[in-house]
């Protein structure tokens, strides 16, 4: 097992796929010459020339369409756009075609599609590129909606991604790329559509994904000291979500909470902690507690940012509250 | 072009007026749910535009997709079956009017979310150029579709990375209710191709010989160029915008000056003037367009609803 950051996992991961498939290429803003404005297609336009690795105008629409147009016509394009944020100037390709073609046309349409982005806050880049807004996309049957939390799970769910006749939302957090994790050796996948217990514990579940998988496992730690031992599910996918793991966890701990970087309201705790509650509402022995985003437009100070921002603390005061 | 071809385009025009008189007859009994958009007074232009195409040329256009899917060569009663529904439909009754695909007849399409096509036409033809396959993709749009994003977006990339596809506006005068001059900052729409460099040429879209001629010359240009090509073609539409629409825009004689215009008519007589056909030559295809009207609706009428299990099809294409 190599220690590489989650940049090197998800770089490895295309460069691989890349070098398997002819058929595979990269389109998006500053992939090529400039090597990607977070440096994961570096290197990416010398070796695989300007036909693979194609700047594109800023103009997501576009971007997204094209891909798609493209993977109709049989190649296998990765399209990357440099923040979640732009996804909303490509929302209508997104949703409206991408989740919906092969269905609408009764299956005859084929997409196989990989959308790579950046989500996430926390580096003062002020309320309009600092979003978190994953579960608006999950919302939608069609797409997938893939957002990993370690380098092991990026590169593999990444090849996965790149893998599929679906089209695939595949989130990367901007704090994350300096994270350093154990990668098995050689070509290896991880499906999509499945949780993971990421740290096994008896006394509560904690349910969580991408970056908040970072900040949970540090709130587990400092919980551990005081005896209480977490169990961290990691969901990896959150659509098609896979409730497995959660419901198996909830049922041995009976408490859980779930932390996710993104609003309250409407969003990732929302729709697990009901489905905990549809699915096991028997074994439930505290209310749910959810920990996200202050319902905010994220400001740009410092110490405001990490007000609204989800933190560690955050965690371990929510898991107390349902012991 | 033979004898034969001239008489199929005729074929084509009137088969495409017969299904689409016969649908509005089944929308207003009920049979057919959602919009229905009809083509009916722009045969011309499609038939003439994708008589130009070579087999492996893709087609995708907008809504008002009825005609262009007949022209690509899916049989009228699938078109029939998937108006009302029905698991024979194109696309087994999951699209409607708006959303007709047959990928076998590269007919890709059937959108509806006006100027959202253009970027995935730009993809098209990138997915082409990529595989180095010698295939055009023509996109056919609206003259509203002109005035959104997605259309500039995607001319600006199509110039920009030189990948052959055909653009071609229908200019029908009108944007569901709103005239071009009135929703458009140029009512020449071909004027917006030059500010991509891309060359273009405007054509009489109720003459199906010069909309033909027209786009096989624009067809030629973006296959030996592989770049794009701009083409305009004027026509109009002789029903409301969809069905239920009560016209508030335009004066009855308007509408009855473009009827006097009727690319069917004016194509028959031509074929009779220049003794290419007879008279009762063109009835008699005009008798088998109703016949084989009669037989689409026959057809769909008595094909089988898609069994409930289809919900939950085709969601995904992974089998997971």
């Amino acid at each position: 097992m190599a220690k590489i950051t989650m940049r090197e996992a998800i770089s490895q991961a295309l460069w691989e796929e890349m070098e398997r498939d002819p058929n595979i290429f990269i389109l998006g803003e500053e992939v090529g010459v400039w090597g990607g404005t977070y440096a994961v297609t570096k290197g990416f336009y010398d070796h695989f020339g300007a036909k693979r690795v194609r700047d594109t105008p800023i103009a997501e629409a576009v971007i997204v369409g094209a891909a798609i147009g493209a993977a109709l016509a049989g190649t296998r394009p990765v399209a990357e756009l440099m923040t979640i944020n732009f996804a909303f100037s490509a929302m209508d390709h997104i949703v409206n075609e991408a989740a919906k073609l092969h269905y609408m046309f009764g299956g005859q349409f084929i997409l196989p599609l990989v959308i790579r982005t950046v989500g996430g806050g926390g580096r003062q880049l002020g309320a309009t590129h600092s979003q978190t807004p994953d579960a608006i996309f999950a919302h939608f049957p069609g797409l997938k909606v893939v957002a990993p939390g370690t380098p092991e799970d990026a590169k593999g769910l990444l090849k996965s991604s790149i893998r599929s006749n679906d089209p695939v939302l595949f989130i990367e957090h901007a704090t994350l790329y300096q994270t350093r994790g154990e990668v098995p050796e050689g070509d290896y996948t991880i499906p999509i559509g499945f949780s993971k217990v990421q740290r096994p514990g008896r006394d509560v579940t904690i349910v969580t994904y991408s970056k908040m998988l970072e900040t949970s496992l540090k709130a587990a730690e400092q919980l551990a000291k005081e005896g209480i031992e977490a169990e961290i599910v990691d969901l990896r996918t959150l659509r098609p979500l896979d409730m497995g793991p959660v419901i198996e966890s909830f049922k041995k701990t009976n408490r859980a909470v779930i932390v996710e970087e993104g609003w309250r309201s409407f969003g990732v705790g929302s729709e697990v902690a009901s489905r905990i509650y549809e699915e096991a509402f028997d074994y439930a022995d505290a209310p749910i507690q959810r920990v996200a985003q202050k319902e905010v437009p994220l400001p740009y100070n410092r110490n405001l940012e990490q007000m609204a921002l989800p933190q560690v603390e955050d965690v371990i005061t929510a898991v107390k509250e349902v012991l | 072009m033979e004898k034969e071809e001239y008489l199929d385009l005729y074929y084509q025009m009137v088969l495409i007026r017969r299904v689409e008189e016969a649908a509005a007859q089944l929308y207003q009994q009920g049979k057919i749910g959602g919009f229905l958009h009809l083509y009916i007074g722009q045969e011309a232009v499609s038939t003439g535009l994708i008589s130009a195409r070579q087999p492996q040329d893709r087609v995708i256009t907008a809504y008002r997709d009825h005609g262009v899917a007949i022209n690509c060569g899916i049989p009228a009663k699938k078109v029939m079956a998937e108006l009302l529904g029905k698991t024979t439909g194109v696309s087994k009754g999951k699209g409607g009017s708006m959303h007709m695909a047959d990928v076998s007849k590269n007919f890709w399409g059937g959108h509806a979310i006006v100027g959202a096509h253009l970027p995935l036409a730009a993809g098209l033809a990138l997915g082409d150029q990529y595989l180095e396959n010698d295939a055009i993709t023509i996109c056919m749009f609206g003259d509203g579709a002109t005035n959104i994003g997605y259309f500039h977006e995607a001319l600006n990339l199509s110039k920009v990375w030189n990948l052959p596809v055909l653009w071609v506006c229908e200019n029908n005068r009108y944007g569901m209710g709103t005239a071009v001059e009135r929703a458009s900052a140029v009512s020449e729409i071909r004027q917006k191709a030059e500010g991509y460099c891309i060359p273009n040429d405007c054509v009489d879209g109720m003459d199906v010989l010069k909309v033909r001629q027209a786009a096989e010359e624009a067809i030629r240009f973006v296959r030996q160029n592989n770049s794009p090509f701009f083409l305009e073609i004027e026509t109009y539409r002789f029903r409301g915008h969809s069905m239920g629409d009560p016209e508030r825009y335009r004066k009855p004689e308007e509408v009855k000056k473009w009827e006097e215009n009727d690319p069917i008519g004016i194509y028959r007589n031509h074929l009779i003037a220049k003794q290419i056909a007879s008279e009762e030559e063109l009835d008699l295809l005009d008798e088998k367009a109703t016949k084989e009207t009669a037989e689409a609706v026959q057809f769909a009428e008595t094909s089988p609803e898609p069994p409930p299990e289809a919900l939950f099809e085709h969601v995904y294409a992974d089998v997971s």
